[in-house]
């Protein structure tokens, strides 16, 4: 087993942005099946948190913006570590994620074991 | 009578007197608390039949025992020796050592045993022999009873728990607020084991199994009624035993049979412990840290409204969803897919039941016999017939043979 880390980033600072706030109370049901699917299955190694949307940025020269990371569209919205036998496995269980099809997306890292 | 009054009043004082001198001599000289009382006790059942029961038994047994704790005092010089700088620093002579009986001190003495029996280094099966022995009173034999076992290995259980706590010198005392935060979990953890013991406990003895969760209940209401342990997971974690014990008569049949819970008569639960349960779910709700008990009385909550509706299994299922991000286990994982199943329907019930991949538990194949039935009759009876061949207890057998009987017809 390995450990992979699945990022959540969507669209958190356009006005039209999608999953919208209505779109992502809906989801908090189905986002809760999802992550409870995980943890059935003993593969859950470290739950999501609910991350705070005002957000510093932190640059060269002590530079500090405002918001989250906002020179690409997408933000981190969420992140927690699961448990998987290789990529195939932990891609399989990020489909899952519920927000896909309001075009957020998963990126799936994999832990290098440590020897 | 006498007998009956006697059995009684060593249930429910032998503990209480024995508490009290642990607290007063220490855990090393935990058996000298246990002959001075057995001692008491003695004396009673001989005084008694002589001379008749004395107008207030529980004052009797106070005074005997503590005068035979001064006699013992004055008596062996070892004990003298060996016990008394331990115990000078209470009393300033040993003489005039007191046996503190009051309300008060049997309760803070049977907290501080609480906290000194619970105790992780001892096994669990150990703790559970021991509390049942010095917190709840249970004979030796009583014991081997609810464990399907005999006495001699509950001896043995007892005393290396007791040699435990010698080794490791385990104080007797009034836990600090620091030593509750850090032990209390640990606690909780064996009173639940004993309530599930009783509970759960494959003996036919419903009477000796009431008792097992009727202690455990107890033993949790002190640590309520004590200012400094009545916290919210505590209060949940009776809430919890309070629900489940609302079903313990209607969920065995007159030949000791299980019921499943779908087919069980509601009008035989409980409502004054469904009552119960939902003021010390009530009371649970305070404080900003949810635990495990907070959750499975929320779910065990739920189960006290039989009626079938998408907001009972709703919130059944988010509630296991919720149990499971904080803990593991296979039995949760089991019954969160039994809730999505009611929520979300067999069919998406069954793929989330095979990535659980608990093939060698008999409830994995008799859940996936439950979702297939009427999909794939089939599927259903090779999974319930799997069940049956990993199934190890009579009554488990019993109900699983059941469910392939149905196919039968």
């Amino acid at each position: 087993m390995n450990e992979f880390v699945l990022i959540i980033r969507r669209d958190m600072v356009s006005k039209d942005a999608v999953p919208s706030p209505e779109q992502m109370q809906a989801a908090i049901k189905p986002f809760q099946d999802w992550i409870g699917g995980i943890a059935a299955q003993n593969k859950l190694v470290s739950p999501p948190k609910r991350w705070d949307a005002d957000g510093r940025v932190v640059k060269q020269d002590n530079l500090v913006t405002n918001g989250p990371y906002a020179e690409i569209k997408e933000s981190v919205g969420g992140l927690f570590l699961i448990r998987a036998k290789d990529y195939d496995e932990a891609v399989e269980i990020a489909k899952g994620c519920p927000i896909l099809k309001w075009g957020a997306t998963v990126e799936v890292r994999m832990a290098i074991p440590t020897e | 009578m006498e007998d009956q009054l006697l059995h009684n009043l060593f249930r429910t004082e032998y503990r209480k007197i024995v508490s009290v001198l642990c607290y007063l001599f220490g855990i090393k000289h935990i058996e000298i608390a246990e002959d001075i009382v057995s001692d008491t006790f003695l004396a009673a059942t001989e005084t008694w039949s002589l001379k008749g029961i004395p107008e207030n038994p529980t004052a009797w047994l106070y005074t005997v025992a503590k005068n035979k704790t001064k006699n013992y005092l004055k008596r062996d010089a070892f004990f003298d020796q060996k016990l008394s700088p331990e115990v000078k620093y209470a009393s300033e002579k040993s003489e005039e050592l007191v046996v503190d009986l009051s309300a008060k001190n049997i309760s803070d003495s049977q907290l501080a045993m609480i906290f000194a029996v619970c105790n992780p280094n001892i096994s669990a099966e150990s703790q559970i022999a021991l509390a049942l022995n010095l917190l709840c009173g249970f004979g030796i034999q009583e014991i081997a009873d609810a464990f399907l076992t005999n006495k001699e290995v509950i001896y043995k259980r007892i005393n290396r728990a007791k040699e435990k706590l010698k080794a490791e010198n385990i104080k007797i005392e009034q836990p600090t607020i620091a030593e509750i935060n850090e032990r209390l979990e640990p606690v909780l953890t064996t009173l639940y084991l004993l309530f599930s013991e009783g509970y759960y406990s494959t003996s036919q003895n419903t009477i000796l199994r009431k008792d097992l969760c009727a202690e455990a209940m107890r033993l949790t209401f002190l640590l309520i009624e004590n200012k400094t342990t009545n916290r919210p997971s505590v209060n949940a974690l009776l809430s919890l035993m309070s629900f489940h014990s609302s079903r313990f008569d209607a969920r065995t049949n007159e030949n000791g049979e299980t019921i499943l819970y779908e087919d069980q008569d509601e009008t035989r639960w409980n409502q004054d412990l469904i009552f119960q349960g939902a003021h010390f779910l009530n009371q649970a709700s305070t404080g900003n840290s949810v635990t495990k008990y907070h959750l499975e009385a929320g779910i065990a909550y739920w189960h006290t409204q039989k009626e079938d509706t998408l907001e009972k299994w709703d919130n059944i299922l988010q509630l296991y969803n919720s149990l499971l991000i904080l803990e593991y286990s296979p039995i949760a994982a089991l019954n969160r897919t039994f809730a999505l199943a009611k929520v979300h329907g067999k069919q998406q019930a069954i793929q989330e039941a095979e990535k659980l991949q608990l093939t060698d538990n008999h409830f994995y194949h008799s859940l996936l016999g439950h979702l297939h039935t009427g999909l794939d009759n089939k599927k259903a009876l090779a999974h319930f017939q799997n069940a049956l061949k990993l199934a190890i207890s009579e009554a488990d057998k019993t109900t699983i043979a059941k469910s392939i009987d149905r196919f039968k017809v």
